[in-house]
């Protein structure tokens, strides 16, 4: 396993208020790692910044096998470099058919002239299948996804993460809103997932990341407070400290 | 590839065939070419319809399809009537000034006859000398270049100041609206070089037509609207069908998601607005010589706005939309201006809809942007669902 | 005690008037404008205290001759001819019939002189008003004859202001007339201390110029040796050679043509047949086919017109021939044009303030809508059209224009308010979360209003009169001034700015606005209604708008128009600015008008360049402050 993404040193304050600070977070490829910590961690920036919506202050965010410094790039040069977000709220383009949606994200190139001239060809419509078959949702692909349920958007957009083909993941609560069924075939699709690549869930629900069964990285205040197995982390002082005291 | 993409979009078939059967109807009416029941006025209104309608589309394509409210399509409009216009003026006025010189003894030299055009097209605004803009205007070829150059150029560049800093929403209409009023406010410079606010004039002689009668130069300009907006029409249900317009469509409705997904929205956006203006050019390019004159009011914010009213009157997010919402609505204007509609006697007040054609139009588009946002294409979504 | 002075020669030559005037008879019956200067002088030399009123009659063309006797009297219309008046005592003498007596009538050019020896009477004359009168004839037609009794009327002058601008008047014709060099450099120092136009006149008067062309340098106060190519064209260093020193003008290429074309003999002229003659060289040959012939002139080639330009040296000559003179002139001029330059960028600085100021007033109400609820009213400018036309209905019904302004601008509020709060319940609120559409809706709604003012009040302009109070401006130097409308304005601004942020800070109202700015949700589970809160604004920001409109219509025509002319700089304004903010308003508004009167200054034939410019630096701007000037600050600058 080598190191696929690195952040060293990274702080960034809005107005004065400082929503990370000074973190380092680093991880491989192949892997599964969850993030947790009370509301305002800076879980929501740290990928911001991750994904290039948010330039930090200070510090590096180092990328690959070369290196490459993320901070300056923009997002979608960030996601092609082969970073994949899924966002809180779900967010599929409602107005399309799943098929679109999936079809939208394939791993294609990406700019407008050679998307205008793109053709379908046997392969992609075989691979929007196939990633149909894995989140569920064979028999809707040609529903508007507007008309999905909040289960099936949330995985159409996990499944837009995959068409997308990244090396890294980085999944934002995605068993918020399930039911008990759903979040299991979730917890299945992303376990899946972490096999080939380096998958980052941030979640709110334990119970949810204990069936990851992965290292567990606690955030406050903007730098990690603790890292390990969630058996580790939970019995942290500090961390009991944070989530319970106060 | 056409095959699929057409057998994908019938609607594009319905369109081409209902505009090839107006143009038909039209051809077999008018006073040149058929029964003379439509006069060469009325045909001159209907080209400039259709030219209206192809902006329309394009600004359709920029804001039902891409979310860019833009307020400035109606200036790149007029600048394809501009470029055309200059051409027309110069060449008609050569003619003319050659003609007079020729009446002199001994024949002119090109410098008198260069000097003889500036001061006739210029004289009102009190210079004799042409601008440097008018450097092309010998040449029909060069300016129908600029007619695609200008609008493409000036919107490539004021799109990529503008998405680049990720101007959106209304801010970006604002700057828009700026944009044309920027352009307007020079263009009624007398030193603008483009004469002021008197305009080009004159613009429905055709040069080396002379002979030809106005009807069938008007048939002429009826037939070339019509086909510039199939073409246009089928140009951007092209773009719009497949991939592109979904990528479109996504942008309109949550673009940083897009853009998470790794396209690059700003030169989508670039490229929508810019190929856009290209249309909206060549259309004015078609629509002043029909008009005949072209004046810097006509470039003015608020006829752009119109063309936002139009598009939403008739449905945005819909080619088809477009069309019907600026064939219907500019019809009605100037079946209402032109004092066609009976005026309305209330007993203690009598309606004249010359005066009150504004507020009701006014009115019933807040009421269409309140009660029908889908616009008349509305109905034609809801045809087609009772159909299957 | 002036009178005294001019009396005491009279005390020398005991003489009377008639007498005097019997000795230039000739002269004083048929003057000539070049005859009559030794009679007057010796007129006034006399020193005579009637002399000022024979003068006066004498250039009122009211002197008359007797035929018998060649006596000089003034003669009024009586009954049965005229009542005369002698001219020494100015008592009624006698009558006479009118074939009896002669008029005396002085041409134009006689009374004019008249006129300048009578001021010298007129500057000590007891009335202020002939004293003025002989200051501004003065002023108008400065002569070097009116330095001296100028000079001599100062010291008497009771009137103190009078006084300072005879100083003046008389430094000006000291630094132009003045005797020694010395006196008048010392004149042209004073004037470099003043900022008046007149001032600035004299001094380019005194450096006026000739342009000469010579062969060797000229024995003159030279200002400049002209450079051929540079300071002069060749043509025009050419045309002075054929005006002043005789050389033959060179033919323009349609002279030539003229010339071809009235020799043109069996389709050849010259010659050459007709129709090769479509270029400058082809007529040029033709032409000097001609000439050879002796049918026209020899033509003036470019080459010896170069040669006759360069065996030339071109100068601009003083018309003063004391160089002394001249040099202090320039001297002062130049610190005359600093201070102006000074002055004038003070003055459009105080234009800039009060743009500003409208642009304000026009815009911060659409700041609040669109800061409180994202809502772009594009109405905005007719609730200004609004608000004017409610000045002008009420000026119908009170006729008192101070009074009906008092009335004008809360009723102004109040009907504006109400439109505003109507749109927003019947429009606006069931649009939010689409903030394009709501920009259209109120476009028509927009357009439905003008038409509808149109309609009502009509197409041309209505007058919205100011008080006789605000007319007229404060005038603080030659340069600078500004008026009292617009100072009036600039006040209003200034209330409303004081008046908004003590309702947005320190009112229940303020902190809910607030409140529903930034967090809405939060606001509404805090027993806020927000959409009451809403409502309010968009009334405020409305009710604003309809002040505005009354200010604005105070010093613009009132017409259906009017608010398309501040929609866009609103906009602007705001965008500049950053959005919801009364500070950034007012930052933006700043920054446009000075920027727009700025780029005027540079340009000031062309406002509409001034505009275009203005937008297409905003266009900039925003590249790189697209949040405007206050948001990219912080929160702390902003409440």
């Amino acid at each position: 396993m080598s190191t696929l993404l690195e952040l060293s040193g990274v702080s960034v304050s809005f107005d004065g208020f400082k929503a990370i600070n000074n973190l380092a977070f680093q991880i491989g490829e192949p892997e599964m790692r969850a993030i947790i910590g009370p509301n305002g961690a800076g879980k929501t920036t740290f990928m911001d910044i991750i994904t290039g919506k948010t330039k930090p202050d200070e510090g590096r965010v180092l990328w690959g096998e070369k290196s490459i410094n993320l901070i300056g790039k923009s997002e979608s040069m960030i996601a092609r470099e082969g970073i994949g977000r899924k966002f809180q709220k779900p967010t599929v383009f409602e107005d399309q058919t799943v098929r679109e949606n999936l079809a939208m994200a394939l791993k294609n190139p990406r700019s407008p002239f050679e998307v205008l001239l793109y053709r379908k060809s046997a392969e992609g419509a075989a691979r929007i299948e196939a990633l149909a078959a894995e989140i569920n949702l064979t028999d809707q692909l040609t529903r508007k996804s507007g008309e999905l349920s909040h289960g099936q958007k949330q995985w159409l957009e996990i499944g837009m993460l995959l068409a997308q083909d990244p090396r890294l993941l980085l999944v934002d609560e995605p068993a918020a809103g399930m039911t008990p069924a759903e979040r299991e075939k979730t917890t299945e699709i992303l376990v899946e997932a972490a096999k080939t690549r380096a998958v980052v869930v941030v979640e709110h629900d334990m119970e949810f990341v204990r069936r990851l069964n992965c290292k567990v990285t606690v955030l406050h205040e903007g730098s990690v407070l603790a890292e390990g197995s969630i058996d580790h982390v939970t019995q942290n002082p500090e961390v009991i400290d944070v989530y319970l005291g106060r | 590839m056409r095959k699929s993409f057409i057998a994908e979009n019938p609607s594009v078939l319905w369109f081409l065939f209902c505009l090839g059967l107006f143009t038909l109807g039209v051809t077999v009416l008018a006073e040149a070419t058929g029964a003379g029941i439509i006069s060469t006025s009325f045909v001159k209104t209907l080209g400039k319809v259709l030219c209206l309608c192809l902006v329309a589309i394009a600004m359709d394509v920029v804001w039902g399809y891409c979310g860019i409210l833009s307020l400035g399509h109606f200036a790149f409009f007029g600048i394809g009537g501009y470029a055309v216009g200059m051409w027309l003026m110069y060449a008609r006025t050569e003619a003319i000034v050659t003609q007079s010189l020729a009446e002199r003894s001994i024949p002119p030299t090109a410098v008198e006859v260069n000097d003889a055009i500036a001061s006739q097209i210029f004289g009102v605004v009190g210079s004799a000398e042409f601008p440097l803009i008018w450097a092309f205007s010998h040449s029909l070829a060069l300016q129908l270049l600029l007619v695609v150059l200008v609008p493409g150029l000036l919107a490539l560049i004021f799109g990529w100041l503008a998405f680049r800093s990720r101007v959106t929403g209304v801010y970006l209409s604002i700057l828009t609206q700026a944009m044309t009023l920027a352009l307007a406010l020079y263009l009624f410079q007398n030193d603008s070089g483009l004469r002021g606010n008197n305009g080009l004039s004159g613009l429905q002689n055709i040069p080396g037509f002379e002979a030809v009668p106005q009807s069938m130069i008007s048939m002429a300009f009826f037939w070339a609207s019509a086909a510039a907006l199939g073409l246009g029409y089928v140009l951007f249900a092209r773009v719009l069908s497949g991939k592109m317009g979904s990528v479109i469509r996504a942008i309109r409705d949550d673009e940083a998601r897009v853009r998470f997904l790794g396209y690059h929205v700003e030169s989508y956006k670039l490229f929508i607005f810019t190929l856009t203006a290209i249309i909206a050019g060549i259309a004015g390019a078609l629509y002043y010589p029909q008009a005949g004159i072209i004046n810097p009011a006509e470039i003015a914010p608020i006829a752009s706005i119109y063309l936002a009213v139009w598009v939403a009157i008739g449905g945005r997010g819909r080619l088809y939309g477009a069309v019907i919402g600026t064939a219907f609505v500019s019809l009605l204007s100037s079946w209402f201006t032109g004092g066609g509609a009976p005026n309305v006697n209330l007993g203690f007040y009598t309606i004249q809809w010359t005066e009150w054609w504004l507020v009701l139009l006014g009115t019933s588009f807040v009421a269409v942007t309140l009660f029908f946002p889908g616009g008349m294409g509305m109905i034609f979504d809801k045809l087609k669902k009772d159909a299957s | 005690m002036a009178l005294a002075l001019l009396c005491l020669p009279a005390l020398l030559h005991a003489q009377d008037l008639q007498t005097l005037l019997q000795s230039h008879q000739k002269v004083i019956i048929k003057p000539s404008r070049k005859s009559v200067g030794p009679a007057l002088d010796a007129l006034v030399a006399s020193g005579l205290p009637s002399i000022p009123a024979f003068l006066e009659h004498w250039q009122g063309k009211e002197v008359y001759n007797r035929k018998e006797d060649g006596l000089f009297f003034y003669a009024r219309k009586a009954q049965g001819g005229f009542e005369l008046v002698d001219v020494d005592t100015g008592e009624v003498v006698g009558t006479a019939d009118a074939k009896a007596l002669k008029q005396i009538k002085p041409n134009g050019g006689v009374r004019k002189e008249i006129a300048s020896k009578l001021v010298q009477f007129q500057l000590s004359d007891p009335d202020i008003e002939r004293r003025i009168a002989a200051l501004v004839s003065i002023t108008q037609k400065p002569g070097a004859n009116q330095l001296a009794p100028l000079t001599a009327s100062i010291e008497g002058e009771t009137d103190p202001t009078l006084k300072l601008r005879k100083i003046k008047l008389a430094n000006y014709l000291t630094a132009r007339f003045g005797e020694t060099t010395d006196q008048r450099v010392a004149a042209i120092e004073g004037i470099a201390k003043d900022l008046s136009v007149d001032g600035r006149a004299v001094l380019s008067q005194i450096l006026q110029t000739q342009r000469i062309a010579s062969e060797t340098a000229p024995d003159a106060n030279i200002a400049k040796q002209l450079q051929i190519g540079k300071d002069v064209t060749v043509e025009d260093a050419y045309a002075l050679l054929v005006a002043q020193n005789g050389y033959t003008a060179k033919l323009s290429a349609n002279d030539i043509r003229v010339a071809l074309e009235a020799n043109v003999i069996d389709g050849k002229v010259g010659g050459f047949s007709v129709l090769k003659l479509d270029s400058l060289a082809e007529r040029h040959a033709a032409y000097d086919a001609l000439a050879d012939a002796g049918t026209v002139p020899e033509r003036m080639t470019t080459v010896a017109m170069i040669a006759a330009v360069e065996a030339h040296g071109f100068y601009d000559v003083y018309d003063e021939k004391d160089a002394a003179v001249t040099d202090a002139a320039l001297k002062a001029q130049s610190a005359v044009q600093t201070r102006v330059g000074v002055n004038q960028f003070f003055d459009i600085s105080l234009d800039a303030i009060s743009l500003a100021s409208i642009y304000f007033l026009a815009a911060v109400g659409l700041a609040i809508t669109f800061g409180v609820m994202g809502v772009i009213n594009m109405a905005h400018g007719e609730f200004i059209m609004m608000g004017a036309y409610t000045g002008y209905v009420v000026q119908q019904f009170i006729p008192n224009y101070t009074a009906s302004l008092i009335v004008a601008l809360p009723l102004a509020f109040a009907v504006t308010f109400a439109a505003g709060v109507a749109m927003e319940r019947l429009v606006i609120r069931w649009l939010y979360n689409r903030p394009l559409e709501t920009l259209l809706a109120t476009f028509g709604i927009s357009v439905a209003l003008q038409q509808l003012a149109k309609n009502i009040f009509g197409t041309q302009a209505r007058p919205l009169t100011s008080p006789g109070w605000l007319d007229g401006a404060w005038i603080i130097n030659d340069v600078v001034q500004i008026s009292y409308i617009r100072i009036a304005i600039f006040v209003l601004a200034l209330m409303f700015l004081g008046l908004l942020l003590f309702i947005l800070k320190k009112t229940r109202l303020g902190l809910e606005v607030r409140a529903v700015t930034q967090n809405p949700r939060m606001a509404s589970s805090m027993g806020i209604n927000p959409d009451k809160i809403k409502m309010m604004t968009f009334g405020l920001g409305s009710g604003i708008a309809g002040i505005a409109g009354v200010a604005i219509g105070l010093f613009a025509k009132v017409t259906s128009e009017m608010g398309s002319d501040y929609i866009v700089q609103s906009f602007m304004t705001v965008v500049v600015g950053g959005v919801g903010n009364v500070w950034g308003t007012l930052a933006g508004a700043f920054m446009i008008g000075t920027f727009q009167k700025g780029v005027e200054w540079l340009n000031p034939s062309n406002t509409l360049a001034a505009q275009t410019y203005m937008i297409l630096f905003i266009i900039l701007f925003i590249q790189f402050r697209p949040k405007g000037i206050i948001a990219l600050k912080g929160r702390a600058a902003g409440d």
